[in-house]
């Protein structure tokens, strides 16, 4: 059978990213530019910014992305590319970009859901893995745990009511002066500290067994440092770290477990950024081996954003059939599941 | 010599194929969707209708900003995408040069007003000699007020087009000592056909861009960083004065 190959790029936030993937499941190039270092001073990403860098960027990118899978466009038979959910003006640079490309090369446009992107990271490098299996996906926008029915398709089990995972993380470090972006740091740090040192509130949602709330938590780490200082107490940052960490992974954990038993779901996988969060990966790595589930999570590299994670989806989306016109637009809010 | 040129600087979307002295077609339209769903089916719809093969195309032209920032990065991040498959050379037209060569051979000065906001247009100073458009004050930011001030200077009849011109139009009533008009409707917005016929002067005189290395001018900094700059300024000013 012929392969298929598709050139895939993503620009929904602060990375500039482009990936050659064949037949769904290999990575020929994985190329990401990342302007991490130009948002440290803004203490986070500034959206104008970010939209004129991805448009500096995006051509070598793409070119290299080519290049490092030893292919041209000739060769291709799908463009793929994350049109929502995230920045709009970032968007906008990875779609119009997609769009020209696959319009003067008469390829198919295959608009991806970025989340569904950060899902399929997990084919990379599990070729065992298939639907349905439960994912819980954490960054810094999203916090989902969703059961992946089949390829593209989602059944939303539980969300968070207020911050992502990702952001009280990005919160909690700019309180405690550890600056952008802060779920590694606070992994780091957390190393020499103890978790059990302060009990913070785990967010639990009454109504609904699976929905997550981090701004409790959040609060509550913010009221311990104002409390310290009004003392005059030092405060152990490494310990708060580490006990902040701790409230979070937790809660992500046990919502999952309770959805395994609840689904009876045998098969966890994890995506997005803070899914690389040394502590997360290590206590969903326990409570799987517990059960004895089978435990699925994308190397470091893969739970960032990148374009071969959005390559992998829109190759399920593209031998589905999924095709988008040339009106195609960047859907800042786009829900998962639609199309 | 045949280019294909965008315009997606401001409100209206434009698309053209001017081929040898000639528009083959052009497609504008000023209506509020955005342009990031009617840019590229507009270009379709001019390649379909003129039986376009894009590989004939010797050139890429795209209004290169000022402009609205989303707006221009739509444009460019097309031509680049188009530039980078087509593998052809992009030429890069200033938005405001592009708006006053609408204005071919016209008497007395003539001067483009985009819309900025913060009270501040987009605009220039050009005329045309012999033929040629020249600039007089090249493109830039500026309050309306330091703009008429300028053209008070000058002491000369002008020209305005653009998007500011609506809103700027009694300001300059109020304010402008020099006899002036306002362009009429086929003429006073952005018109792909306009940069399309400048995009070949440029691309005569050699002033191409690759694909990779063209990004919009956008003459402001984000608002960020402007903010930044500010609150350095103020620090090192307090710095200063207990020093």
């Amino acid at each position: 059978m012929k392969d298929t190959l598709i050139l895939a790029i993503e620009s929904s936030c602060d990375e500039t990213a482009a990936s050659v993937v064949k037949n769904g499941r290999t990575i020929l190039s994985n190329v990401i530019s990342s302007q991490i270092e130009l948002h440290k001073l803004y203490g986070g990403v500034v959206p104008e910014i970010a939209s004129r860098k991805h448009i500096e960027k995006i051509n070598q990118v793409i070119e290299q992305a080519l290049d490092d899978a030893n292919v041209t466009l000739d060769d291709l038979d799908a463009i793929g590319v994350t049109y929502g959910p995230g920045l709009v003006g970032a968007l906008l640079v990875g779609v119009a970009e997609a769009k020209a490309i696959a319009y003067a090369k008469k390829l198919p446009l295959v608009g991806v859901h970025h989340i569904e992107g950060h899902v399929s990271a997990n084919y990379i490098e599990h070729p065992d893995l298939e639907p349905p299996f439960l994912c819980l996906i954490v960054s810094g926008g999203h916090t989902h745990l969703v059961i992946v029915k089949d390829y593209g398709e989602f059944e939303i089990l539980g969300r968070t009511r207020d911050d992502a995972a990702g952001e009280a993380f990005d919160k909690v470090a700019r309180a405690i002066g550890l600056g952008y972006p802060g779920g590694p740091k606070i992994d780091r740090l957390s190393k020499e500290g103890n978790p059990e040192a302060i009990v913070f509130p785990k967010g639990k949602v009454g109504d609904c067994p699976y929905d997550f709330s981090f701004s409790g938590v959040k609060s509550a780490v913010l009221n311990y440092l104002n409390n310290a200082q009004m003392k005059g107490e030092e405060v152990n940052r490494a310990d708060l770290a580490a006990s902040f960490q701790k409230a979070v992974v937790d809660v992500l954990v046990e919502h999952t477990m309770q959805a395994a038993q609840d689904y009876h779901m045998n098969k966890i996988a994890i995506a997005g950024g803070v899914a690389s969060n040394g502590s997360l990966r290590e206590a969903m790595t326990k409570a799987c081996a517990a059960r004895d589930y089978k435990f699925y999570r994308p190397s470091p590299i893969f739970c960032t954003d990148n374009a071969a994670m959005i390559g992998v989806a829109a190759y399920y989306e593209y031998i589905k059939g999924t095709r988008h016109g040339w009106d195609l637009n960047a859907v800042p809010n786009l829900k998962l599941g639609e199309r | 010599m045949k280019i294909l040129a965008l315009d997606s600087s401001g409100i209206v979307a434009s698309v053209a194929i001017v081929e040898d002295n000639t528009l083959l077609a052009e497609y504008t339209v000023n209506y509020k969707k955005t342009h990031s769903q009617t840019l590229l089916p507009m270009l379709d719809e001019v390649a379909k209708m003129t039986e376009l093969d894009l590989s004939t195309i010797d050139a890429i032209a795209v209004a290169a900003g000022p402009g609205s920032f989303t707006g221009l990065r739509i444009g460019s991040a097309t031509a680049k995408g188009l530039a980078l498959a087509l593998k052809k050379p992009l030429v890069a037209v200033p938005t405001v040069e592009a708006l006053a060569y609408n204005l071919y051979d016209t008497n007395g000065l003539i001067c483009p007003i985009m819309d900025a906001r913060r009270n501040q247009v987009y605009t220039g100073i050009y005329r045309f000699e012999n033929h040629k458009l020249v600039t007089l004050e090249d493109q830039m930011a500026v309050s309306i007020t330091d703009l008429l001030d300028k053209l008070n200077e000058r002491g000369e009849p002008v020209t305005f087009l653009g998007d500011g011109v609506p809103v700027f139009e009694k300001t300059i009533g109020e304010n402008l000592k020099v006899p002036h008009t306002f362009a009429p409707a086929h003429v006073n917005k952005q018109r792909a056909a306009a940069v399309a016929a400048l995009g070949e002067i440029y691309y005569r005189e050699g002033k191409l861009q690759s694909a990779a290395e063209h990004t919009p001018e956008y003459l402001r900094v984000s608002q960020a960083e402007r903010e930044r700059a500010e609150k350095q300024k103020a620090e090192n000013g307090k710095a200063g004065m207990q020093s």
